[in-house]
């Protein structure tokens, strides 16, 4: 399986997660997004025409959508992250699937504002990504309510993988999550899934130290 | 706020590769500025209000300066040296102190927990003792003998090795940063961080590199820095004060911060200011 990659995207990032935590491995076929521009050149125009990354080639199998991605690499190694498939569950899963295209157009748009100096009118992506923010914080406080610490299910899913980098990186945009308790602790347990792995920007959680051994006055 | 003592610097305003007819604006110093090239292939740079500044194209960049620079941009002999490739990393924007930037980039402490398993790794985290002096004729900054343990040193490095280091800084909101060399261990590699004051509190980043390395791809070479810069933005986002404290104050130096020090010191000797808190707060 080849990947089109391009180390600080938070949309290449999701399909390298998705692909670590249910222990397949991609072959990486790195794209000068910048400065280079390599993804609007003939090659990668080629294959796909709208001008994005990351685009995934299996066989036959060309994909250019990172929902699309996900849900091939679950099904192919671990079809637990696609949910239970019951009606309920199979629709909010796919609800967050779509959802995740606007946090890559608001959150993903103010990032690539602020740091590597596209176009684009901040205030007004920001301001999106804040009320993007605000939903994706009523839905984890409401599936909490449900007893279910992720999005779709009581396990992680597909879901969960779309929506976290844009998310975890929505400070890079000059969005802060720090108001958001659902979302840090949503972030935090995706974080302390095994195999999990970094990008720039979202670091690791470091191993807590073991407990401090309280005294017993006997000393 | 003193920004005159830095007025007549050079800085780095684009790359020269991506500098077309139609100019492109941004700011040096709060002043806004656009950047073109001219029909004769030189590099155009102008206030916005037409005032035409002065301007250099040296190591991939385009330099300007919005005072009356006394003297050339500071020289980087390897960077003339056959059988080197030259690395256009590309701007990354970072909302802090340009001096800031500068300030990270010195440091070694950091590497084992920013940058993880890459260029420093636990238990691996003590800085050995090291030199660092003001050069008076240069007129620079300069840290030499630092060795640290570095899991992946460079991109064409394969496995764990202790890496040698100098830096050097030459202007106040440029570093130089010459690091063994995994292919070739005469030689040093060169890695830059060239900064672009935009405001205070606010700077484009140029980083740049010329490498002796002939395996990697030039993609690779600039995801590899890319991903060491990137890993800084964050933590340089959330500094506090955003400007760089010169005078002693919350900040305790160590023994690992002898760099830092000797560049706060150098900079206050010359009232390299813009960017920087003066008194302790």
């Amino acid at each position: 399986m080849k990947l089109y990659d391009y180390i600080l995207s938070p949309s290449c990032y999701k399909v390298r997660l998705m692909a670590a935590l249910t222990g397949l491995s991609l072959d990486i076929r790195p794209v000068d997004f910048h400065p280079g521009g390599e993804h609007r050149k003939a090659e990668l125009l080629a294959l796909n025409p709208a001008g994005s990354i990351p685009i995934l080639e299996d066989g036959d199998l060309l994909l250019t959508e990172s929902s699309a991605m996900l849900v091939y690499l679950a099904g192919k190694a671990a079809p637990e992250w696609l949910g239970d498939g019951t009606a309920e569950q199979s629709a909010r899963l796919q609800q967050w699937l779509s959802f995740s295209h606007r946090l890559t157009a608001n959150l993903g748009g103010a990032r690539l504002h602020e740091m590597l100096l596209r176009p684009g009118d901040i205030a007004l992506l920001q301001a999106q990504g804040v009320a993007a923010l605000r939903e994706l914080e009523a839905g984890l406080v409401e599936q909490g309510l449900r007893g279910m610490p992720f999005l779709a299910s009581d396990r992680p899913t597909v879901a969960d993988i779309a929506c976290f980098p844009y998310v975890a990186l929505a400070p890079d945009g000059g969005v802060s999550v720090d108001p958001y308790p659902a979302i840090r602790r949503w972030s935090r347990a995706i974080r302390a899934l095994d195999n999990f792995i970094e990008m720039p920007g979202i670091h690791r959680l470091h191993e807590l130290k073991p407990e401090p051994q309280i005294g017993t006055g006997k000393e | 706020m003193a920004k005159e003592a830095m007025l007549d610097e050079w800085y780095p305003v684009g790359l020269f590769s991506q500098v077309k007819t139609t100019a492109y604006k941004t700011a040096l110093m709060g002043e806004p500025i656009e950047v073109s090239v001219g029909a004769d292939g030189n590099a155009i740079v102008t206030t916005s209000g037409g005032r035409v500044l002065s301007s250099r194209v040296r190591y991939g960049h385009v330099w300007s300066s919005i005072g009356d620079p006394q003297k050339e941009i500071f020289s980087i002999p390897e960077a003339d040296q056959p059988g080197r490739r030259f690395v256009d990393v590309g701007v990354v924007r970072v909302r802090c102190s340009p001096l800031r930037a500068v300030e990270n980039f010195l440091d070694i402490a950091h590497f084992p927990f920013v940058h993880t398993d890459i260029l420093g790794a636990e238990p691996h985290t003590e800085v050995q003792n090291y030199k660092v002096e003001i050069r008076d004729v240069e007129d620079e900054v300069w840290a030499t003998q630092v060795k640290f343990y570095q899991p992946q040193a460079a991109k064409s490095a394969s496995g764990g090795i202790t890496t040698e280091y100098m830096y050097r800084v030459p202007a106040p909101t440029c570093s130089v940063l010459y690091k063994t060399c995994p292919p070739r261990p005469s030689e040093w590699d060169v890695i830059t961080l060239f900064v672009q004051p935009l405001a205070e509190d606010l700077c484009d980043v140029w980083p740049w590199m010329a490498l002796f390395d002939d395996e990697t791809s030039m993609t690779d070479l600039i995801h590899f820095q890319q991903t060491i810069f990137l890993q800084d933005r964050s933590i340089l986002e959330n500094q506090i004060p955003r400007l760089l404290p010169l005078d002693p104050g919350m900040e305790i130096p160590t023994r690992a911060d002898l760099t830092s020090v000797a560049y706060r010191r150098w900079l206050k000797r010359h009232n390299y200011t813009y960017g920087a808190q003066l008194v302790a707060q």
